[in-house]
């Protein structure tokens, strides 16, 4: 009853800033202002006109949201599994993680899009570009997480399972493993919203379809309607992502929650 | 001392263990003996901070002795190992595993199969009392119930030796009590031999055949009571309080 009570409010909430932005919005662009930016109004129309039916440039926003989409999820995904099976390794045993830490170290503070040029010069323009540069965004946060997820194993739980018999590698795959799921699962969140901003930056160096291009192609045709079309699409498309993601935790992680 | 001639089960003999501390060594136990017949329920009574966990880990096999000898079934403890269950303090349940989860978790690693191991587990969660309670996590378990799975997961195994390390420490008062009697009715209907650390004088009368009064850190032996008042104990027996004021008064004089 009560938490029916708080969904309604915060439901009203959302509703009541969401249509105060678009108010405040509409207004600013009222003046001078409206030159050099549009009103929701033709922003909104757009993105509802091409979602289906009309084209930006060679197809339909929706098929725009899916190239983006799929580029994504093919460097995430491959990002994670390597990131979760290096980052396991490393927390599991001190050997690799004396080999790889220190490699680790120097590249994951390199942002993804300073591969652009190198990826360009080693794998071309084509879609292995772009999905390389995912990889490496979901790739380095998912592995860092794995690591220092598996490094902090309660020792008890390690106890507790080796007077029930297990061995060596049951300790890593019935222990180390589920009690790394949490950790992994934040690791997979950041990597999602840096896997989000590493495409468009591809897309925006070189593409011919998908979020990124949308808002280049907008730039050299001074269509400021395209461009906010296109920021609108990516905020929207980020927020559905990560509302799938938060479902697919709490099912996962059902036994680290209380109130579930 | 029982006059049958029992089965004996553990053996520790002149058992010492120190650690290293910033300051130097720290000696927690010293030549400490024990011999535990089949089936016997013994309880280490000390002060707090006397080394009680660690001769449970030394038992247990977390921990090797720096001096000494440690024989479990005729055989020297050189790590853990199934013959050996320990029920934890902090109770250490897998909290990603459900009640049936953890329970049979020792017979999936020994690779059971699933059928037969969900059968005996099933038996242990009846014996702690947890039936209709199998698919739930520890999260949604009260302290009381958690080690009631704690327990059942550690018989699970069937070791030889149950060790427990104040399984009761963290429970509310209320709780404590009703555990002391549950763990005991489940003592008595699938017999073990334990070894059962408390900082509770009561909780050891209640419960033990044998209660061995540790010193002060280094923890040695000081003084052993055979226990022989029939169960279920009465904590307002006579015999009860006396025998409470006698050992209370000569672990007072470790202090």
């Amino acid at each position: 009853m009560k938490k029916k009570h708080i969904n309604a409010m915060e439901w009203s909430c959302a509703v009541a800033s969401i249509f105060a932005f678009l108010c405040l919005w509409h207004l600013g662009v009222k003046g001078d202002l409206g030159r050099l930016m549009p009103g929701p109004g033709p922003v909104i129309r757009m993105f509802l006109e091409t979602l289906f039916g009309g084209r930006i440039g060679s197809c339909t926003m929706a098929v725009h949201i899916l190239y983006s989409l799929a580029r994504v999820m093919a460097g995430y995904f491959l990002g994670a599994a390597a990131g979760v099976v290096l980052g396991l390794a490393m927390g599991w045993s001190r050997l690799v993680e004396a080999v790889f830490s220190p490699l680790f170290r120097i590249i994951r503070p390199i942002p993804p899009i300073a591969w652009i040029p190198i990826s360009i010069i080693w794998i071309g323009l084509g879609e292995d570009a772009k999905i390389f540069l995912i990889f490496l965004a979901s790739f380095c946060n998912v592995t860092l997480n794995a690591w220092s997820g598996a490094k902090s194993v309660d020792g008890d739980y390690l106890r507790a399972a080796q007077m029930l018999g297990a061995g060596k590698g049951q300790l890593l795959f019935t222990v180390v493993l589920p009690a790394t799921v949490p950790s992994i699962f934040a690791g997979l969140q950041v990597a999602l919203s840096s896997c989000w901003a590493t495409v468009l930056a591809a897309e925006m160096v070189r593409s011919s379809e998908g979020l990124g291009w949308i808002i280049i192609a907008g730039m050299n045709n001074n269509d400021m309607v395209q461009i906010m079309t296109g920021i609108l699409a990516i905020g929207f498309v980020g927020m559905l992502l990560s509302m799938i993601f938060r479902k697919v935790e709490t099912r996962l992680c059902r036994w680290n929650k209380s109130d579930s | 001392m029982p006059v049958e001639q029992k089965r004996q089960l553990i053996t520790c003999t002149n058992v010492t263990k120190s650690f290293k501390v910033p300051e130097g060594v720290h000696p927690v136990v010293r030549d400490f003996n024990l011999k535990a017949q089949e089936n016997e329920f013994i309880c280490l009574f000390g002060p707090g901070q006397c080394g009680k966990t660690t001769l449970i880990n030394l038992i247990a096999g977390f921990e090797l002795p720096d001096e000494g000898g440690i024989l479990v079934g005729g055989k020297p403890v050189t790590g853990p190992g199934p013959e050996r269950g320990v029920v934890f303090q902090n109770i250490t349940l897998f909290p990603w595993l459900t009640v049936m989860g953890n329970v049979e978790y020792g017979l999936k690693m020994a690779g059971v199969p699933k059928k037969g191991r969900q059968r005996r587990a099933q038996r242990y969660i009846d014996l702690v009392g947890l039936q209709g309670f199998e698919h739930t996590y520890p999260v949604k378990l009260s302290g009381g119930m958690r080690q009631r799975v704690g327990i059942a997961r550690a018989y699970c195994i069937e070791p030889q030796v149950m060790l427990m390390d104040e399984p009761f420490g963290a429970l509310d008062a209320q709780t404590r009590y009703l555990m002391q009697e549950e763990l005991q009715r489940i003592w008595q209907s699938e017999k073990r031999t334990v070894i059962f650390v408390t900082n509770n004088i009561e909780e050891a009368i209640y419960l033990a055949d044998r209660i061995i009064v540790l010193s002060n850190c280094p923890a040695t032996v000081k003084e052993e009571y055979v226990v022989g008042m029939p169960r279920p104990r009465k904590y307002t027996a006579p015999e009860f309080l006396s025998l409470r004021k006698e050992i209370t008064d000569i672990v007072d004089k470790t202090l």
